[in-house]
């Protein structure tokens, strides 16, 4: 048993820092990271996450990744990015901090921030501490809820190591959703970073996130003129020219 | 930010009560109140009472009350936890101090507890305003302002509750009317300094910013990622019309600061008893439910940062 504590873990040189790395250039917007999230974290470690009126004129419920639609740029320059957003793992979590019971909590092993269910006392005060928005409260449980990382998922030696991914890196089918350890300068993620140039979202903040986005790559020229098509000149033998005749009479 | 009702109650209660136990625990011992039990027993009874009302109050937006007793334990990081832990101490202080006022054995030990109950309600309401003060996501709470505001506000309806409860003993003097109608003044300034300095906030964080884009070109939202309100929304996407806020700001400035300061002139004026009660448990009460307006704003007034994935944010004008 781990002694409650929301000190941040001091940083050292080389720890593992987990996180996601979300390529907006190739996000379609589908939702299936959504949908995949919430059903596996639904159960298991960080379940439930209620719905509440499912049925009713206005449902809601915790979900733990939310995919925000934009418009960037305008006029012909302009392009929609889908923004898929979930808890970053910063490396100066207020959320963590704030947390007066210990329940938040960032591991010193490998960054991931999570909560603690059987302490936290349900008093919200990390969701406002987090610039993002990656806390929901689940008023069923009277608890806060977050993206684990798939902490449950990720380690679980039982699935086959392909499988080892969060819920949500598994399900996107344009594979814009990377994971992997950006504490390590030599790790795949890492190294799709310094050749794309990541995004920090709200760095002003000071929150340090982990987690990045890819930029959109900027739009290729279209040409001024469309080419329209020309018809094809029918190049054909005895039999199609015959049938070809006939048929244009 | 959502204005809970728990929450704005409970700040307000406890702010007069810490204001009221930590005036009489600095008055009583250097000699400036009267020693009278009834006066003590009741003054701190009142005090104690609005503090506990505020403190159980707070308590009914917890997801699990029954488990407010671990948020003692993470003072080395959480002002809420230091909150806790100063509103603890202080009870124990202050019960202290009103049995010994009781059994009128005011010696050395009596003092040392009022001085201390008054260090620890100074030292409570600082924490509770250092927990709004703390939070880098609301500009309008990350304020150098807070603390003063908070500080002052239940120095005021402490000083102003202290008045009406000597006049309702018949002990009022004017030096106690004195400090609350300045307290009155203080507070009421910097209540208006706060409102100036959000007013003309500017800058700060962006939707382009928030997702880590170049600002040069313009961001807007165009489908929001749910179709009904949810948690975020609902907690922290609060909206309060500026032709509202205005109103309920001179509200706030006529109940809290305004009115009392009428009545105290007013009470000072006519001396008489059964009027200077009236008009003193007048300005106490009108104070306080000023104070509840001023609390109110100061929660539908705060903007969060996550409002801007949903409703977008000025991006940089020079592109």
């Amino acid at each position: 048993m781990k002694a409650p504590v929301t000190s941040l873990p001091a940083p050292e040189p080389g720890t593992k820092k987990l996180a996601l790395v979300i390529d907006l250039d190739t996000c379609v917007g589908c939702h299936a990271c959504v949908v995949s999230c919430k059903e596996w974290n639904a159960f298991g470690e960080t379940g439930p996450l209620p719905e509440f009126g499912p049925y009713h004129a206005e449902p809601w419920g915790v979900w733990l990744n939310r995919v925000h639609t934009f418009e960037f740029g305008e006029g012909e320059d302009g392009r929609t990015v889908y923004v898929p957003k979930n808890c970053y793992h910063c490396e100066e979590p207020d959320c963590v901090t704030v947390c007066p019971t210990g329940a938040s909590y960032k591991r010193a092993e490998d960054g991931i921030v999570l909560v603690d269910a059987d302490l936290c006392i349900g008093c919200k005060l990390c969701s406002w501490a987090c610039p993002y928005g990656a806390r929901e409260f689940d008023q069923d449980g009277g608890v806060m809820k977050k993206c684990t990382l798939c902490v449950d998922r990720i380690y679980d030696e039982n699935l086959r190591e392909n499988e080892r991914v969060p819920a949500c890196v598994a399900a996107c089918p344009t594979s814009a959703r990377h994971f992997g350890d950006l504490g390590d300068p030599g790790s795949r993620v890492s190294k799709l970073l310094a050749e794309r140039g990541g995004c920090e979202p709200m760095p002003e903040m000071g929150y340090r996130p982990v987690g990045r986005y890819l930029p959109p790559r900027s739009i290729r020229a279209m040409p001024a003129s469309t080419k329209h098509a020309e018809p094809v000149p029918v190049r054909a033998n005895g039999l199609l020219r015959w049938i070809d005749r006939v048929l244009s009479r | 930010m959502h204005p809970a009702l728990s929450i704005i109650v409970f700040t307000t209660a406890s702010g007069a009560g810490y204001g009221l136990l930590g005036w009489i625990g600095l008055l009583a011992p250097i000699g400036a109140l009267p020693l009278d039990r009834e006066f003590g027993v009741v003054s701190l009874l009142l005090a104690l009472g609005s503090i506990t009302f505020g403190l159980l109050s707070s308590t009914l937006h917890l997801g699990h009350p029954e488990r407010a007793w671990r948020a003692i334990s993470q003072w080395r990081s959480s002002w809420l936890s230091r909150e806790g832990i100063c509103a603890l101490a202080t009870y124990v202080l202050a019960v202290l101090f009103a049995a010994l006022w009781l059994l009128q054995w005011t010696g050395r030990l009596w003092t040392a507890c009022g001085l201390l109950a008054t260090v620890g309600s100074i030292a409570t309401v600082i924490s509770t305003a250092m927990i709004y003060r703390s939070l880098k996501p609301i500009r309008q709470w990350c304020n150098p302002w807070v603390v003063a505001n908070y500080l002052l506000l239940a120095a005021m309806t402490g000083a102003l509750w202290l008045a009406a409860v000597l006049s309702v003993f018949g002990m009022l003097d004017p030096g106690v009317m004195a400090l609350a109608a300045a307290f009155v003044l203080t507070a009421g300034a910097a209540k208006l300094a706060y409102w100036r300095s959000i007013d003309a906030l500017s800058g700060g964080p962006t939707l382009a910013s928030a997702i880590g884009l170049p600002s040069r070109r313009p961001l807007r939202p165009l489908d929001p990622p749910h179709t009904e309100e949810n948690y975020l929304l609902r907690e922290m996407g609060y909206r309060i019309a500026r032709r509202h806020a205005a109103l309920l700001r001179r509200i706030a400035l006529a109940g809290a600061f305004l009115a009392p300061l009428v009545l105290l002139v007013l009470a000072w004026l006519l001396r008489s008893s059964i009027a200077s009660v009236a008009l003193t448990c007048g300005a106490a009460l009108i104070a306080t439910a000023g104070v509840l307006v001023e609390r109110w704003l100061f929660f539908a007034e705060a903007t969060h940062t996550v409002a801007l994935y949903y409703r977008g944010g000025a991006t940089s004008a020079a592109s």
